[in-house]
């Protein structure tokens, strides 16, 4: 197979760490304020789940994020997945 | 588009479980933009045949074994194991221990070595070099219709919880999940499909970890949750992974052991995940076939987390919704369904989302279930582009095209196969069951592949014709089984089963569906491997110099190197131990 070069792929990691980022601080704002006014509906409510939950989701997502973050990547060579039994088309 | 029936994005109607405020939309639609722009962003990296079929060839081993589970881990999963875990207890757990692990782990360290090293595309692809051209097709015909089956019920599935949970329209649900995953499928092809599964994956353990976490919290830990259990329900048992299957009477589930061993753990745990290529696609896709073995193990022993998010929530609706909030949970078709106070087994997570989950949190779940039935439908309309486009479409249509043809077929295959899912995702509303609908299509479709591509695998002696009938009536033996038990002297009714014939094909009159499926789908693989090997006898067999990386023993297999630590065989050891480990914790 050519081994060529192919144009730099964000990494899926970036992406999820955007996401959940994102996530972790809507739901831990949420959860902020709604501190002293939880709904009435959910239990456990006392514990304030949202809050922490949001803030470990906040800090996974920002060490994804800034860890694969795009301009750190670089351009790869194609793999060649000959080497130890690449897969062809019959 | 103004064809389709959206005069209300979200109809919240009187009886839904659920309400959500304006966070929980906002991280729902942050969840649509997102994965149609990963969509868009992959579509220049998926030019070639290569790439839009196998992802270029550039996963690794982690990112494949998330996406090997990933594709597993449909919503239809976790609230239909949840269900079956507050309707048959800690029995449930089977579907992801026995009955999923020592499958993964045989794929990892012996079959997959053989899908690398013989060079082939797809399982029907083996299939081709193995016994020939008309088991191939008889194979892309089948597993095209499979996929295209279940990416439909996928649909119906979420509608109709959206609808349930939340009061959305049916038909804005199944559109507008359909055309986000037609579009992102398109564009990215198998490596888009991939990465929403990995994407897909965090957010269920991110929205559904909470719910086992707090409700365990709310009722005192494990072990008074069990005594509640066993309190509320005296004289059963609900909480034993092996010591109530000596007799199909003494569990709910109305199994014994041997139709767990053999039919759940060998017949349909192989055949699904050693040769459904909706799985095998995802660790084909694998840089190398080193990774593809490690994500093989990675995915066993990420398998066996899922029961956290699943078992322990089912069991959580006997210790907490039945016993403290008075939740009475009866089947899908009882006629209590409806009633206040009673409530579907498939509603035990919805339930305990809406119980623990409040604004944000909630959204969080909810994007993580819509993701899950997102991801199903999108493994399965990937691989039915490549199986369609490969084993269909090249064989019967057009030997010869050009790898930019191709790509263009697999492309439009993706639209239409969603289009033709559609279709089947509103045929799906005649079904009672959905979970048990998804298990027969395994029995009729998979299982017998199995046996045949096992025999290919592991005897040389297997011929042609032996391969190729043995698949075929395989199919036909698991489609009479199932309409045999399904037959009374009424007629043939489908959601009805006859406890005399249920008798014969699962050794007992209380046998349910499950019990039956499995049952059934043990019947079928020995039913195929004796076929191939008679068949096998009386024809002529092939050289063994054209068996060469198709056979085990005539397959040299590539030096490993490194060290122990290093070595698939060692990790799939190492799970292997901690499988039994948890099976003797909780025997």
């Amino acid at each position: 197979m050519e081994n060529k070069e192919q144009p730099a792929m964000i990494p899926i990691w970036f992406f999820i760490g955007i996401n959940v980022l994102l996530y972790g601080v809507i739901i831990a704002g949420s959860g902020l304020i709604h501190w002293s006014n939880p709904p009435a509906s959910v239990a456990m409510t006392n514990l304030h789940p949202d809050v922490w939950w949001g803030a470990f989701m906040t800090v996974i997502g920002l060490v994804y994020t800034v860890r694969y973050w795009p301009t750190k990547i670089k351009e790869e060579p194609r793999p060649d997945t000959n080497a130890t039994g690449g897969i062809k088309r019959d | 588009m103004s064809f389709l029936p959206l005069p209300i994005v979200a109809e919240v109607a009187s009886k839904s479980l659920l309400t959500l405020s304006s966070v929980d939309y906002a991280i729902i639609t942050f969840y649509f933009a997102l994965v149609l722009g990963i969509g868009w962003y992959l579509k220049k990296f998926a030019s070639t045949g290569e790439d839009f079929f196998m992802a270029g060839h550039k996963m690794t081993a982690w990112i494949a074994g998330l996406s090997f589970i990933s594709a597993n881990l449909s919503s239809l999963e976790t609230m239909g194991w949840s269900g079956m875990a507050a309707q048959y207890g800690l029995l449930a757990a089977h579907g992801y221990l026995i009955g999923a692990i020592p499958a993964i782990l045989v794929l990892a360290v012996v079959m997959m070595p053989f899908y690398y090293i013989s060079r082939t595309h797809s399982v029907p692809g083996y299939l081709k070099l193995r016994y020939g051209e008309d088991s191939r097709v008889l194979a892309g015909i089948s597993f095209s219709a499979m996929t295209v089956l279940v990416c439909g019920v996928n649909m119906f599935a979420m509608a109709k919880v959206m609808q349930l949970i939340l009061g959305w329209n049916l038909h804005f649900s199944i559109w507008v999940s359909s055309l986000t995953v037609a579009i992102y499928v398109t564009l990215g092809g198998l490596l888009s499909a991939i990465f929403n599964e990995v994407l897909q994956y965090f957010l269920i353990w991110l929205g559904l970890l909470l719910v086992p976490i707090l409700g365990l919290w709310e009722v005192g830990g494990w072990h008074h949750m069990i005594e509640i259990i066993n309190q509320t329900h005296p004289g059963q048992n609900f909480t034993s992974l092996w010591s109530n299957l000596g007799s199909a009477k003494d569990n709910p589930m109305g199994v014994d052991w041997f139709g767990i061993v053999f039919g759940l753990g060998l017949a349909i745990s192989f055949g699904y995940w050693c040769t459904d290529f909706l799985q095998v696609q995802r660790v084909m896709a694998a840089k190398d076939l080193r990774s593809a073995e490690n994500g093989t193990i990675i995915g066993a022993a990420l398998k066996m987390l899922v029961p956290l998010i699943v078992t322990i929530p089912g069991l959580l609706g006997l210790a907490v919704l039945q016993a403290k909030a008075h939740i009475t949970f009866v089947g899908e078709s009882d006629p209590r369904v409806g009633m206040a106070g009673y409530h579907t087994y498939n509603e035990v997570l919805p339930l305990l989302m809406g119980r623990y989950l409040g604004p944000g949190l909630l959204g969080l779940g909810i994007t993580s279930m819509i993701a899950g039935f997102m991801s199903g439908m999108a493994g399965n309309i990937s691989a039915f582009s490549t199986v369609w486009t490969y084993d269909v479409y090249k064989p019967l249509i057009r030997k010869s095209g050009s790898d930019a043809h191709y790509v263009s077929i697999g492309r439009w295959s993706a639209v239409i196969g969603v289009f033709v899912a559609i279709a089947t995702a509103y045929a799906a509303q005649w079904f009672p069951n959905i979970l048990i609908y998804l298990s027969v299509l395994v029995l009729f479709f998979i299982v017998p592949l199995f046996g045949a591509v096992i025999m290919g695998m592991l005897w040389k002696g297997a011929t042609k014709a032996g391969g190729f009938w043995g698949f075929l009536l395989g199919i036909g033996s698991a489609v009479g089984q199932w309409i045999y038990v399904h037959t009374s002297a009424a007629g043939f009714n489908p959601s009805r089963l006859n406890p005399d014939h249920v008798a014969i094909v699962a050794r007992s009159p209380l046998a349910g569906d499950y019990a039956t499926t499995v049952y059934s789908a043990f019947w079928t693989l020995a039913f195929t491997l004796i076929i191939v090997f008679v068949v096998s006898l009386l024809t002529p067999r092939r050289a063994e110099s054209e068996l060469t990386n198709l056979v085990m023993g005539l397959t040299p297999r590539p030096k490993v190197e490194g060290s122990l630590f290093q070595r698939p065989v060692f990790w799939a050891g190492v799970v292997a131990a901690v499988l039994i480990t948890v099976n003797i914790i909780f025997w």
